[in-house]
C-alpha cells in the first residue's frame, strides 16, 4: 500500500511546479514577472536535479519559443508568465495551436491593462486566454481555485496538451498563486499522466499532420523522422499550401479535435445546484468567495448554488445552458469589467444574468456576492 | 576546434545536391538572380563535409525569403515566426545538445525583430550556427529598408534615401559574445562553403554574415543593371578578404566590408556548462 503522503504548506505557484514535475515536465523556458516568478524559480532549482532543462530567456517571446523548441525535441515543456508577458506570448501561442505543439503556459493573472497592478489580483485575461492570439484557433484553459488544485490542474493541463497536441493554458489569479495552503503531493501513479503517443510507422510513411488521424502523433525531432514544421497553413506533410481546400480542412481539424471531445475536456464543480434557484458561476479566488456566499445565503433560507468551471475554455456551454433552464438567476462575479458574464449570457436560455465586477485590485468578497443573491430574492 | 588540413583544401564541386534536397519541393520560391539559392547550396556542401547523419541535423528559420530555406532541405526542419528562430533553436539545442542546430535567417529577421534574441544567443555562446542572409532589404514584404540597408539607399519605405545607419552584423555578434564570427558572400561561393564549414565545426555560437543580393527589390530600386552586376558591385568589389587586407593600399580597402573569419575564440559553451552544473552542483546538492 502506498505510504500516506504528508501534508505540506505550500504556495500556489510552488504547487504549480510540483504539478509540472509530477506530469513529467522536463523543460522550462521563461522570463520572470510578478506574480508568476516563483514558478520559474522553482523550476530552476528542480529541473537540473532530474536531468531536465531550465533556461531564463531574454523575454517572454523567447521563453515560449524555446519551450516550443523543447517540446518539438520531445520534452514536456512549460512556460509561465503574467499580464504583460502573456500579451507577448500570444504570437507563439498561435504558432503552437497551428503547428500542433503540446505545451503548457501558466498565466497568473494580475491587474491590468499594461503594467497595471503587478501585485494585485485580477481575472481580466479570461478573454485573452481565448482570443489573445490572432486567427481562429482552439483554446483550452484550466482554472484552479485552490493550492492543491493548482497541482492537479497543472497535471491535467499537461495531459490535455499531450493528448490533444495543443497548447494548454493554466489560468489563475494572483490570490491563488500566492496563497499558502496545506497540500499533499500525490504518490506516483495516483494521478493519471498522459505521455506523448509514440510514432511507430516507417519514416517515409510518417506525416506530422496526417488527416487520417483525428490527432496525428508527433514524432520528436532527431528521432529519424525528418519532417517540416511551419506556422503557415500546411498540408499533411507539414509543407505550406495555398490550396483553399487544404487550408480550410487544416483549420477545421485543429478545432474539431477539441470540439469532438468536449465531454472529456470539460470539468466543473457544482455546489448546492440540485435545488438552487439562484446560481453563481465563478472561477479562481472569486469562486472561493462565491462558495462562502452561497453557504451564507443558504443559512438565510435562500436556495443558492455554485457552478465552478475548472475548464474555462472551451466554455462549459452545456452546463451553463442546463443550469439556466433550472434557475431564476445566474450571478457571475469576476475580477474584471465583464468577460465570463458574456459567455454565460450567450449560453443562458431563460435565467436572468447579472455580473458582479471589480477592477480595483481587491478581491470580490462574499458580501458583494450575497448582496447580488439577495437582489433576486 | 581547428579544421583538418585535408578538409580545408577539398572543394566539393561538382556535388550531388539531391542527397540533401527534399524530393518534390522544388522549384523554390526565390526570384531569378536571388542570392539565397547560392547560399543554400554552399550550406549543403558544408554540411556534407561534416559527415553527420541527416537525422541529427536541425535547420531552423524565421520568416522571410531566406527563411524559406529549411523547407527544401531534408533534415529536421522548423520554419518559425519572424525574428524568433534563434529562440526556438535554443530550445531544441538545450533539449537535444547532440543535434547540430543551424539557424537560417534574414538580416531583418535576425537583426530587427529578432535583434534581442540575436545578441542574447551570442552572449550565451550556445552551440548554434546562425547564417544571416544579408540582402540589405526586406525581400518577402516587397523591399522595405532593413537594419543593414546602407545610408542613402532606396527602399519602398525610404523613397528619399535611407537615413538610418546600418548595423555591422559581425561587429555586433562579436560584441555580444559570439565566439566565431565570419563574413562571406554568395559571389565567393567556394570560400563561403569553407567559412560555413568552419562555423559548423566551431563549438559555441557561430555567426556567418552572408552578403547576397535581392535583385528584385534592392537591385531595381538602386539602379543595378542586373543580378550579376549587383553581385560584382556589392559582393566582389564591395568586400575584401581578411587575408589580403594588410597587403592592399588603403584606397583599395576604404569603404569595403571584410570577408573571412573575423573572430574566433574559445569560451565555455552553454549546453556544456549546463551539463557541468547538473553534474557538479545540482545533483551533488540533492544527495
Ligand atoms: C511579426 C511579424 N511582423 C512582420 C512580418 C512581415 N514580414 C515577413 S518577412 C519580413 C522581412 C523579411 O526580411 P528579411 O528577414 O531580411 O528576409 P528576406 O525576405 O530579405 O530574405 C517581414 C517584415 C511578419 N511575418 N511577422
Ligand atoms: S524578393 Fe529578393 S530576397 Fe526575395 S526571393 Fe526575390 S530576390 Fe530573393
Amino acid at each position: 500500500m502506498a505510504e500516506k503522503q504528508k501534508k505540506r504548506l505550500m504556495q500556489g505557484n510552488e504547487a504549480c511546479v510540483e504539478g509540472a514535475l509530477y506530469a513529467g515536465c522536463k523543460f522550462y523556458a521563461g522570463y520572470p514577472i510578478t506574480p508568476s516568478t516563483e514558478i520559474a524559480e522553482g523550476m530552476s532549482v528542480r529541473l537540473p536535479k532530474i536531468g531536465g532543462k531550465f533556461i531564463q530567456m531574454e523575454d517572454e517571446i523567447g521563453g515560449i519559443a524555446a519551450a516550443i523548441g523543447g517540446s518539438l525535441a520531445g520534452l514536456k515543456s512549460l512556460t509561465a508568465t503574467s499580464g504583460p508577458g502573456f500579451s507577448l506570448k500570444q504570437e507563439c501561442l498561435g504558432y503552437a495551436c497551428l503547428a500542433e505543439i503540446p505545451l503548457v503556459i501558466v498565466n497568473v493573472m494580475r491587474g491590468g491593462p499594461s503594467t497595471g497592478y503587478p501585485t494585485g489580483p485580477s481575472q481580466a485575461d479570461i478573454m485573452q486566454a481565448k482570443w489573445g492570439t490572432h486567427g481562429d484557433h482552439p483554446a483550452i484553459a484550466v482554472t484552479p481555485a485552490y493550492v492543491q488544485e493548482i497541482l492537479t490542474e497543472t497535471v491535467r493541463a499537461f495531459n490535455l496538451a499531450e493528448k490533444y497536441r495543443t497548447p494548454v493554458i493554466v489560468l489563475y489569479d494572483e490570490i491563488v498563486g500566492h496563497m499558502r495552503e496545506p497540500i499533499t503531493i500525490p504518490a506516483p501513479g495516483e494521478l493519471a499522466v498522459v505521455d506523448r503517443e509514440k510514432v511507430t510507422c516507417k519514416p517515409d510513411e510518417y506525416f506530422p499532420y496526417d488527416e487520417r488521424f483525428e490527432i496525428p502523433p508527433l514524432a520528436p525531432f532527431g528521432t529519424g523522422y525528418r519532417f517540416h514544421v511551419t506556422g503557415l497553413n500546411h498540408k499533411k506533410d507539414g509543407f505550406p499550401t495555398n490550396d483553399s481546400k487544404q487550408i480550410g480542412e487544416g483549420n477545421m481539424r485543429i478545432m474539431r479535435k477539441i470540439d469532438n471531445h468536449l465531454d472529456e475536456i470539460w470539468k466543473n464543480e457544482e455546489i448546492g445546484l440540485e435545488d438552487a434557484e439562484i446560481a453563481v458561476v465563478a472561477i479562481g479566488s472569486t469562486a472561493r468567495s462565491a462558495r462562502y456566499a452561497v453557504n451564507e445565503a443558504r443559512s438565510m433560507g435562500i436556495k443558492a448554488g455554485l457552478l465552478r468551471p475548472l475548464t474555462l475554455w472551451p466554455f462549459p456551454d452545456k452546463a451553463v445552458t442546463e443550469l439556466s433552464k433550472r434557475v431564476k438567476a445566474i450571478i457571475v462575479p469576476e475580477m474584471n469589467l465583464g468577460q465570463m458574464v458574456l459567455e454565460v449570457q450567450r449560453c443562458s436560455k431563460k435565467a436572468e444574468v447579472l455580473g458582479v465586477h471589480r477592477v480595483d485590485g481587491e478581491p470580490i468578497n462574499p458580501g458583494q456576492i450575497i448582496e447580488a443573491i439577495k437582489s433576486f430574492k | 576546434m581547428s579544421v583538418p588540413a585535408e578538409k580545408k583544401e577539398k572543394i566539393s564541386v561538382p556535388f550531388d545536391y539531391n542527397k540533401y534536397l527534399r524530393p518534390g519541393k522544388l522549384p523554390h520560391i526565390w526570384c531569378p538572380g536571388c542570392g539565397h539559392g547560392i547560399v543554400l547550396k554552399a550550406m549543403l556542401r558544408a554540411i556534407d563535409k561534416l559527415g553527420i547523419d541527416k537525422d541529427n541535423v536541425c535547420v531552423v528559420s524565421g520568416i522571410g525569403c531566406s527563411s524559406r530555406t529549411p523547407g527544401y532541405v531534408d533534415f529536421n526542419t522548423l520554419h518559425t515566426l519572424h525574428g524568433r528562430a534563434l529562440s526556438f533553436a535554443t530550445g531544441i539545442k538545450l533539449a537535444r545538445p547532440d543535434m547540430k542546430v543551424i539557424v537560417v535567417t534574414g538580416d531583418g529577421d535576425a537583426l530587427a525583430i529578432g535583434g534581442n534574441h540575436f545578441i542574447h544567443t551570442c552572449r550565451r555562446n550556445i552551440d548554434i550556427t546562425a547564417l544571416v542572409f544579408t540582402n540589405a532589404i526586406y525581400g518577402m514584404t516587397g523591399g522595405q529598408y532593413s537594419p543593414t540597408t546602407p545610408l542613402e539607399s532606396i527602399a519602398t519605405t525610404s523613397r528619399y534615401g535611407n537615413i538610418e545607419p546600418p548595423f555591422d552584423t559581425c561587429e555586433m555578434a562579436k560584441a555580444a559574445g559570439a565566439t566565431f564570427v565570419a563574413r562571406g558572400t554568395a559571389y565567393h561561393t567556394l570560400e563561403l562553403e569553407k567559412t560555413i564549414y568552419e562555423a559548423l565545426m566551431h563549438k559555441g555560437t557561430s555567426v556567418v554574415d552572408i552578403i547576397d543580393a535581392c535583385p528584385t527589390y534592392f537591385g531595381r530600386m538602386n539602379k543595378y543593371k542586373s543580378a550579376t552586376h549587383m553581385m560584382e558591385a556589392m559582393e566582389k568589389d564591395g568586400t575584401v578578404s581578411v587575408k589580403q587586407v594588410d597587403k592592399l593600399p588603403p584606397e583599395k580597402v576604404a569603404g569595403k566590408m571584410l570577408r573571412g573569419v573575423l573572430h574566433k575564440i574559445d569560451r565555455p559553451e552553454y549546453c556544456e556548462q549546463y551539463a557541468l552544473l547538473v553534474q557538479e552542483k545540482a545533483q551533488a546538492k540533492s544527495k
